[in-house]
């Protein structure tokens, strides 16, 4: 590994506009994070839809892509998920060159940590799940966890000890900011206008179209309407009268201090719930699962940092010195099979994307693919397909519980 | 960390508390004459507000009962506590006005 911080690009002296909002347009995305850019990029780059404003109420990716852990993986168990992940990692394989912008990503592979023997199995299932999918995984021991990341304690006296782990080298990291800015700058420079502090306070309706939004920057037509809004999707449908299943927790993260390289993969693990990787500049990056109650409030409880620092610190000993340097919370919007709700709502021209959970970020390329097809056509693409809203009462579920890797 | 009133033990630590969801959710009447639709409604539906929210807490490690608060998810504040069957108190109904 390379000295931290070395390769950090520059500034560009130049982002994007900073346009007045127009009386129309053919589509407004409300959310300006990493989904909501990413599918704004799409549009223009795979259908030459460029009419599209993208509403951030703050600042963009200021939300969920400012606070998430940035780990980027494939290996879901079931064929559904293996698909709009796997579609989205091959992008994130290529996205540097497609946008022209360092993201700084690094494929320093993903282990997750077996602890019990049903751990074992569950995690066996999966690698074999992976392989028929043509996702890269293996199941690898103790030992071998050791030699891919030797400050891991494989010690047999720890309350849960390592049994093995899956393993996925082509996960990685990268750059939140720079992907959010990569993606910004091709879609302004597409001629989508990219409108900042501009919160969405309501609809307007004919029937069962929408015919516009209602902003604190005052109306704004839409032909159609793409809800990108993570956390706040409910809020959101909930001023069209349309229900999910959806609700949003706080999900706490926190880096140390720099240090040199330590630690040069990710490690995950789901019985003790702690995951860690290394940014690039040296922080650890550490991620829990989501604080139990409802909220909205991006802050968490603190005695769930005391316990996902108890874990950290039995599986990584070499911890227990590093200072923390500042914590945060993303709201994010939970789903009953912890998969993702993608595409039509009651209303035709209003489309849905919402309920990534603990995992949005890892798909931003391959549901901003997804999402701007969809969108295009006015029919899921093949990849969301499964992920309707109307799941819930035929009961076709994608339980992913078990590899979403966190307690959500 | 917060303190939290059980109505039963008095103010307790967080820790000691588990979550519940939303409260009041009634099992259905007549399970048999349920829609699909319903019962989704019933199984996966909650209410997901930015602001007060009746719930269930359970005080788990102190007298093992379940109660109502009624918290906003904007501030995390407990407005209330109260026992299952109270009356929602006034306080969280003049409050639920003046948001409203």
């Amino acid at each position: 590994m390379s000295t931290p911080g070395a390769h950090l690009p520059e500034h560009p002296d130049f982002l994007w506009r900073n346009p007045e909002p127009r009386k129309t347009y053919d589509v407004v995305i409300i959310g300006g994070g990493g989904h909501g850019l990413a599918t704004a990029h799409y549009l223009a780059k795979n259908h030459g839809i460029t009419n599209v404003a993208v509403l951030e109420k703050g600042w963009l990716a200021g939300g969920n892509m400012a606070r998430n852990t940035t780990l980027i993986r494939s290996n879901y168990l079931w064929d559904e998920s293996a698909a709009i992940y796997e579609h989205s990692l091959k992008l994130w394989e290529g996205l540097e060159e497609d946008l022209g912008y360092p993201i700084l990503f690094s494929q320093r592979g993903v282990l997750n940590l077996a602890h019990t023997e049903q751990d074992v199995r569950d995690s066996v299932r999966r690698v074999e799940a992976n392989k028929l999918n043509g996702v890269d995984a293996e199941w690898v021991s103790p030992e071998q966890v050791k030699e891919i990341c030797p400050i891991v304690n494989i010690s047999g006296d720890i309350r849960y000890p390592v049994q093995g782990a899956t393993y996925q080298p082509r996960a990685g990291i990268a750059k939140h900011d720079y992907v959010a800015w990569g993606f910004a700058r091709r879609a302004d420079e597409a001629g989508i206008d990219l409108i900042q502090d501009c919160e969405v306070t309501g609809f307007t309706v004919d029937g069962d179209r929408v015919t516009g939004v209602r902003t604190s920057r005052g109306d704004i037509g839409a032909g159609t309407v793409a809800l990108c809004a993570a956390g706040h999707t409910s809020v959101l449908l909930e001023m069209l009268g349309v229900r999910t299943p959806l609700q949003s927790h706080p999900l706490q993260a926190l880096v140390s201090e720099l240090l040199k390289p330590v630690h040069p993969t990710i490690v995950m693990s789901n019985a003790v719930h702690v995951y860690v990787s290394q940014a690039h500049k040296g922080e650890l990056v550490m991620g829990a699962g989501v604080d139990a109650y409802n909220g909205y409030g991006q802050r968490g409880a603190f005695h769930i940092i005391e316990r996902q620092m108890a874990a950290a610190v039995e599986l990584f000993p070499v911890f227990a010195r590093a200072h923390l340097l500042r914590s945060w919370a993303g709201i994010v919007d939970v789903t009953p099979d912890a998969s993702p709700i993608v595409g039509h709502t009651p209303y035709e021209n209003v489309f849905v994307n919402s309920g990534w959970g603990t995992g949005g970020f890892k798909a931003t390329p391959g549901i901003g693919w997804c999402y701007a097809h969809t969108i295009a056509h006015g029919e899921p693409h093949p990849y969301v397909a499964p992920f309707a809203l109307d799941r819930f009462v035929t009961g076709a579920l994608v339980d992913e519980h078990g590899a979403a890797a966190v307690a959500h | 960390m917060q303190l939290i009133h059980c109505p039963w033990c008095g103010p307790r630590e967080e820790v000691e508390f588990h979550y519940g969801g939303q409260a009041e959710v009634a099992y259905p009447d007549d399970p048999a004459a349920l829609s699909d639709r319903e019962w989704a409604e019933f199984v996966f539906y909650r209410d997901n507000p930015k602001g007060p929210f009746a719930e269930r807490w359970s005080h788990a490690t102190g007298c093992r009962k379940w109660f109502n608060a009624v918290r906003d998810t904007r501030t995390y504040e407990f407005l209330a506590t109260y026992r299952v069957g109270d009356p929602v108190p006034a306080v969280v109904r003049r409050h639920q006005e003046v948001s409203a």
